[in-house]
């Protein structure tokens, strides 16, 4: 059977994308960020999984407001970096899983999740910065990637615990396949940031730390926390964070072993966290 | 009854719910279009004209030709949208946030270097002046 081995978070700010693409991070400005993915890249040359189940959102990329799914998994086999105005990141083309993405599809709409099966899709820096944060430049991302795409622009987004027992039916899922892959479940976005309006730049450190602090120790008290907190401490845009909680939902039930935590303000307009989190 | 919209007394800040995406919706999808390089191109050459094209309102399209994207926001325009008009100017996501706040990119910039703006006394509309 398939198994998930860990869990990987991570902010996806567009600017680090553009730092890495342009060859700027060794600049002061940015050193401090990008030594804070270190650690995390030599672990993940360590522990590459078969495939990452990577959730993120979509931010008015392959989704117009034509159709806003709440849950969206790509089916596809391969899916191309998207332009958002500036043309594509030049990042390699993610290769899918479409089986074991089928197979998840399957299984967690009979468990009553309503997942949008996605069959031709472009991704965004929504997944490709962590998939850049993580594996660095290679011509060619070092596993497959299942784009799971949570719908936060347009709310009212899904609940925090929605998110937690969506991560326990993927876990289940993901268990039930007969294949031994290793699997790892990625949630990013966040952390605290506000890209509109004269409350543009909020960040709260002091939450931020809290929420890192929780996931890991209390996830499912976390997942209790209500929307509107999210947006008056962490900033409208930091609504994000509740993608962190399905990744936590699908990890076990058991205390996870911390193997990195990082934390830095700022990038752009954003708070940057980072945890990894392994099933021990 | 009405919905309950706890989210309204957060000051300085929209939240792009189904009453502001119905508003916008010919706003955010003019956005939209400009992720295509001739589009782009288009609405450089004479941006009334491209706008002209969208049944958006005359309101609208003036926030759009001002670059005032708060005026935007409160017509129902969303932040990731907007963002496609910031691209095809070559305008950061920074300098766009900077200019919904009333600070120069250099203030706004500064701030987010000291920590970004605090949560404090921005919280509820009642604590502000």
């Amino acid at each position: 059977m398939a198994t998930i081995t860990a869990s990987v978070y991570t902010s996806h700010v567009p600017a680090i994308g553009a730092a890495i693409d342009l060859g700027k991070t060794g600049e002061p400005y940015w050193q401090p960020v990008f030594a804070g993915y270190e650690r995390s890249k030599a672990w993940f040359k360590e522990n590459t999984p078969d495939v990452i189940f990577l959730v993120y959102n979509d931010h008015a990329n392959a989704f117009s407001l034509d159709m806003i799914p709440t849950f969206a998994i790509g089916c596809a086999e391969s899916f191309a970096p998207a332009d958002e105005g500036w043309g594509p990141r030049p990042v390699p083309v993610v290769k899918g899983h479409p089986e074991l993405a089928s197979h998840i599809a399957q299984s967690v709409i009979q468990d009553d999740f309503d997942l949008t099966i996605v069959n031709r899709m472009e991704v965004d820096h929504g997944l490709t910065v962590p998939l850049s944060l993580i594996c660095g430049q290679p011509s060619e991302w070092p596993c497959r990637v299942i784009p799971f795409a949570v719908n936060v622009v347009q709310y009212p987004v899904p609940s925090g615990r929605r998110c937690f027992n969506l991560g326990r039916a993927i876990r289940k899922a993901i268990e039930l396949y007969d294949e031994p892959l290793k699997v790892q479940i990625w949630g990013t976005g966040g952390m605290s940031h506000q890209l509109q309006g004269p409350r543009a730049g909020l960040i709260n450190r002091e939450w931020d730390n809290r929420f890192l602090d929780r996931l890991i120790a209390d996830p499912e008290g976390l997942a209790q926390v209500p929307h509107i907190e999210y947006v008056r401490e962490a900033g409208s845009e930091g609504i994000e964070l509740v993608m962190w909680l399905i990744a936590r939902g699908a990890m076990s039930d058991a205390p996870p072993h911390v193997v990195h935590r990082f934390y830095h303000v700022p990038a752009s307009n954003t708070a940057v966290g980072h945890l990894i989190l392994e099933n021990r | 009854m009405a919905l309950d919209k706890p989210y309204k007394d957060i000051p300085g800040t929209t939240i792009f719910d189904a009453e502001q995406a119905r508003k916008g919706y010919h706003l955010n999808q003019f956005c939209m279009s400009l992720m295509k390089p001739e589009n782009r191109a288009r609405f450089k050459a004479n941006e009334r004209a491209y706008l002209d094209e969208w049944p958006m309102t005359e309101e609208q399209k003036q926030a759009v030709l001002a670059r005032d994207f708060n005026r935007c926001i409160k017509l129902g325009g969303n932040i990731y949208f907007l963002a496609k008009i910031g691209a095809t100017d070559g305008r950061s996501f920074q300098y766009m946030a900077a200019s919904m706040t009333g600070m120069t990119q250099e203030e706004y910039a500064q701030m987010m270097l000291r920590g970004g703006r605090s949560p404090e006394g921005n919280r509820y509309l009642s604590e502000q002046k």
